[in-house]
């Protein structure tokens, strides 16, 4: 017996062992550029949801004095981010994140559409739903795959060579069976802005007209909330996606507005928590925290979007002084913290571990950081080449973000690519950043 | 295949390795031993490229031969690529000229996996980032001996060519079947193929199948 609990000591123990504490950068990070992957936790958001670690440990759905503090929190939050996006309480559903969010309003209108569309259509009819090609992966992935199984039918609306979409694209291939439109807000990659509010205006033209409640209108707002208006009526979104871990809130937490009345099932299902449309305990302090930073968010803004567009077109000017380099997406019309450059005959990883090397965190569009084999799509779609794809680096500027730690990129870069390109066998000429097939 | 040519199992001996790289392909990337630096007035006996920029992998590799002894004695290369192409290739030359330089029918018998077994591991979606070395070496190799008038020495890559952009051979996929790369995916993250000749996907899903049946029934 005493031999037995030494053992279950000893694993314990082991056990333990395995745990082991966070790895430590063992070097300075000196500019920290990647923001659009992942923002740091503002310390006022931290300070706002310590108490529901453990102060308040509660199950919202409880009853008893705990619980009702739990929730009551949970209010406080939903109220809040309600007030921001100028919404309703019962508009707001709470989720993990930009993914699930994104999931959640994809698949959950288009299930919920399926039967209406048989019914009006035919039963050989299928919801038809409008995207773009440089659409985020939470939201292509999941409609391509319905398109693949036969179970919708699927536009993808092409940007211009500098990631534009034209409203008039999108409005004008809506159909009888259009159920979903989802455009994203901006762009993650090259950080091109969108006309969310004149699509939105021309589906609600098309709506009246009709005489339908369809097609909804779903925008990834992921990588605008901390630099656009997330005002709902002026957008004229039904379905809106939001992620806290890219606004200096807490990662694994995010939400979709659902406007009232907007038809949409469940793709969770257990205890029903959020209206039955996203079931599981709700994470009260990172909702407490998600609350803070969007308020946070909204409230800076205006002056943090002065502030970074300045350094963004200091760094791209600075950057594309290097020979055979040319800007990803529209120079003016995109987001004031994102610059993204290719590089000919060098390739993107290699550059960004150069980089990194030197303390500065950027990323690249190259095949060979990503999981696939392939480039990344958003560059392929506006017309670049594999190569130019491959030797793109994105810069993802941030609330931390300096003149010096801008000023830092230009004075190391140049040497990196050329570095790079006296390794490299390939030299191509500029007519090699567009396809021309 | 008998036990001695076994392929090492890279694949589950990273499983255990975070997904990044080793110290010694740092190494290899942040300072990349003998690459080509300057063209001009090298004097090659024997050159040979692979890959496309497209695909995001090009490699280009100048050998030296002593004709008395047969020894590589100098390697020279340039690599389009990410750190673990890169760091392959500086690895590859410098196995090929240490200990007084390979012998050409050694180096002939380089595989990725010595190569990589030399860095350390390589984590596993980066695998197919190192498969193109050896085959420029080869090309190199018949090069050398093309010049020399050595007609009956060129090696003809072994195995039929699939991928045309690439050099990948049935006997690459064979090899990565193998190894238990059962889809198109799993082969193409061993071995690339398709990536520069789309045209040979069709191809290279038949012969998957054939060889999954071949030795796994």
């Amino acid at each position: 017996m005493i031999n037995m609990l030494n053992k279950m000591k000893q694993q314990t123990k082991d056990k333990n062992k395995k745990l082991k504490p966070a790895k430590k950068i063992t070097r300075p990070v000196l500019a920290y550029l990647d923001n659009a992957a992942a923002t740091s936790l503002d310390k006022r958001v931290l300070k706002a949801m310590t108490p529901y670690f453990s102060d308040i440990p509660a199950n919202p759905s409880s009853l008893h004095a705990p619980g009702q503090a739990a929730n009551a929190a949970l209010k406080r939050a939903r109220k809040s981010i309600a007030e921001h996006l100028n919404g309703h309480e019962d508009e707001v559903i709470f989720c993990s994140g930009g993914t699930e969010s994104d999931n959640l309003a994809v698949l959950g209108t288009i299930s919920a559409a399926a039967k209406f569309i048989k019914t009006n259509h035919g039963a050989d009819a299928v919801p038809h739903v409008i995207t773009t090609a440089i659409e985020h992966h939470a939201v292509l992935e999941p409609l391509l795959h319905l398109q693949k199984t036969g179970v919708i039918e699927l536009s993808l609306i092409h940007s211009d060579k500098e990631g534009l979409i034209a409203a008039d694209d999108v409005i004008s291939a809506v159909k009888k069976t259009t159920v979903l439109i989802s455009v994203m807000y901006a762009n993650n990659e090259i950080g091109t802005l969108q006309p969310i509010a004149d699509i939105g205006r021309g589906i609600l033209k098309y709506r009246k007209q009709n005489n339908s409640a369809y097609p909804y209108f779903h925008s990834d707002a992921c990588q605008a909330a901390g630099y656009l208006d997330l005002n709902v009526e002026k957008l004229h979104v039904d379905l809106l996606t939001l992620n806290g871990g890219k606004i200096y809130g807490p990662k694994g937490t995010g939400l979709l507005f659902v406007r009232r009345g907007t038809k949409i099932g469940a793709q969770i299902l257990g205890g029903g928590q959020e209206k039955g449309l996203r079931s599981g305990t709700e994470n009260v302090p990172g909702i407490v925290g998600l609350a803070k930073a969007l308020e946070i968010a909204q409230q800076e803004r205006i002056k943090e979007s002065t502030r970074l567009t300045v350094l963004r077109d200091r760094l791209i000017k600075g950057l594309l002084k290097i020979p055979k380099s040319r800007l990803n997406g529209h120079p003016i019309i995109r987001l004031p913290n994102n610059v993204n450059i290719s590089f000919m005959d060098i390739e993107g990883e290699a550059a960004m571990l150069y980089l990194d090397a030197k303390g500065i965190a950027c990323s690249t569009g190259s095949a060979c950081a990503s999981t696939s084999l392939d480039p990344s799509h958003v560059i392929l779609a506006l017309g670049m080449s594999y190569e130019a794809a491959h030797g793109s680096l994105r810069f993802s500027l941030g609330r931390q973000t300096t003149r010096e730690q801008v000023d830092r990129v230009i004075k190391y870069l140049p040497g990196i690519v050329e570095r790079l390109r006296l390794i490299s066998p390939v030299s191509l000429d500029m007519s090699h950043f567009t396809n021309n097939q | 295949m008998n036990q001695s040519q076994k392929p090492l199992d890279i694949t589950a001996r990273q499983s255990g390795q975070s997904g990044f790289y080793s110290d010694v392909v740092k190494e290899h990337f942040f300072h990349p031993q003998n690459f080509m630096e300057n063209e001009e007035g090298y004097e090659a006996d024997g050159m040979g490229m692979v890959g496309s920029p497209a695909c995001g992998d090009v490699m280009r590799v100048w050998i030296k031969v002593d004709p008395q002894t047969s020894r590589i004695t100098d390697c020279k290369w340039k690599t389009f690529g990410c750190a673990s192409a890169i760091a392959s290739t500086s690895m590859m030359s410098v196995m090929l000229t240490e200990n007084g330089g390979m012998t050409l029918d050694q180096a002939r018998n380089i595989k990725p996996q010595d190569i990589m077994e030399r860095l350390g591991g390589l984590p596993v979606r980066k695998i197919h980032c190192s498969v193109l070395g050896d085959k420029a070496l080869r090309m190199a190799i018949n090069d050398y001996y093309r010049r020399q008038g050595e007609i009956d020495k060129i090696e003809i890559e072994q195995g039929r060519v699939i991928d045309k952009v690439l050099k990948i051979t049935d006997h690459d996929i064979e090899e990565a079947v193998l190894e238990g790369a059962d889809t198109l995916e799993k082969v193409q993250n061993k071995t690339k193929v398709g990536t520069g000749d789309p045209s040979c996907i069709p191809e290279v899903e038949q012969l998957i199948r054939f060889y999954k049946e071949k030795y796994f029934g």
